[in-house]
């Protein structure tokens, strides 16, 4: 994408008053629906979909709606939030046999899971205003899946905020993540227990304005 | 003679194909288990692409998907403007493709890949 088109998305934006759409994306089990769920119950009231341990329970792109963020210093946004599938280059149906799913049933559910993968990296080139980025930071920050999807979120020109998730875990260690991708912002933070997400909604609000 | 077979393809070649041709060659190369390594890398539009081709393409029992590395990115400032002026070439570099169950990551950072390589 060029200049010419990162402006004339700017200026689209500016004039048609279009509600910034923010994708949450990750690899699978990063904490993504546990963030876009937090996100919609502290600031709608809503759920926005069912987190769970077994990888690529969100196998469908799920968007909620007008949520307005405030700041501390009362600046607001007003933005669609996005909770896409965990993103990942390989899916084998016998990863769900082993947390006790039938095997017809996995099949099913690793079919629909490439299904999902697709349709976010779709969304990422086609439908994303910004992004913010999951990481568990319990596991190595240089897994491939992190270098290739901020190396295509940078190519498309995308704000982006890394989410340290799982602070709450003893192993985690966001600086790990600060040092492998020092050139955006990273926030610590636990979506399961809420610390530090005023951090989050802060960064979002100063990123995503 | 029994093995796994290496397709090294150069910058110069890469050079030369559409992103396309790039990312069928690579795909069917790996799913008859070859493991494809290229000089020069993809650029993030291209990975996008095998991302999600790779996806359209697994079929259980024969075909899971692919492993894929490269080094990290090389590092640039941060400032208000390095967003803007990162070009897709920076992040060509060096990448080893190769099936999901027959090509493990031993360890990497941002001098060394270490890959486990087995059989099909």
């Amino acid at each position: 994408m060029g200049i010419s088109q990162t402006l004339s998305r700017i200026l689209s934006n500016l004039f048609q008053n279009k509600t910034a759409r923010i994708g949450i994306y990750g690899p699978p089990n990063a904490g993504k629906t546990t963030l876009a769920n937090r996100i919609a119950e502290d600031w709608s009231g809503t759920v926005s979909g069912t987190a769970s341990e077994v990888p690529h329970e969100t196998r469908r792109a799920v968007r909620t709606g007008n949520i307005t963020i405030t700041g501390s210093n009362g600046r607001s946004i007003t933005i669609d939030i996005v909770d896409t599938p965990g993103v990942t280059t390989r899916v084998d149906y016998k990863e769900f046999i082993e947390y006790g799913i039938e095997r017809e049933d996995a099949i099913t559910r690793a079919r629909e899971a490439t299904e999902g993968v697709a349709e976010a990296m779709h969304w990422l080139r086609e439908d994303i205003d910004g992004v913010i980025y999951m990481i568990d930071a319990t596991l190595d920050p240089f897994a491939q899946v992190n270098i290739m999807m901020i190396g295509i979120i940078e190519s498309r020109k995308l704000p982006v905020i890394i989410a340290a998730n799982k602070i709450d875990l003893p192993d985690a260690a966001p600086h790990r993540i600060r040092t492998a991708f020092p050139q955006h912002p990273v926030v610590p933070v636990s979506c399961l227990d809420g610390t530090q997400i005023e951090n989050l909604y802060e960064e979002m609000v100063r990123h995503f304005r | 003679m029994q093995g796994v077979r290496i397709d090294l393809i150069s910058e110069e070649r890469l050079a030369q194909m559409p992103s396309m041709e790039k990312i069928r060659l690579i795909l069917d190369n790996v799913r008859e288990g070859t493991i494809v390594i290229l000089e020069s890398g993809l650029t993030p539009d291209e990975q996008s692409v095998l991302i999600e081709m790779t996806m359209q393409e697994i079929l259980p029992d024969r075909f899971s998907g692919i492993e894929i590395e490269t080094y990290p990115s090389k590092q640039r400032p941060a400032g208000v403007f390095s967003r803007f002026m990162r070009g897709d070439d920076e992040n060509r570099r060096l990448t080893v493709i190769g099936p999901a169950n027959q090509l493990k990551m031993i360890r990497k950072d941002r001098g060394l890949i270490s890959a486990w390589i087995s059989g099909r």
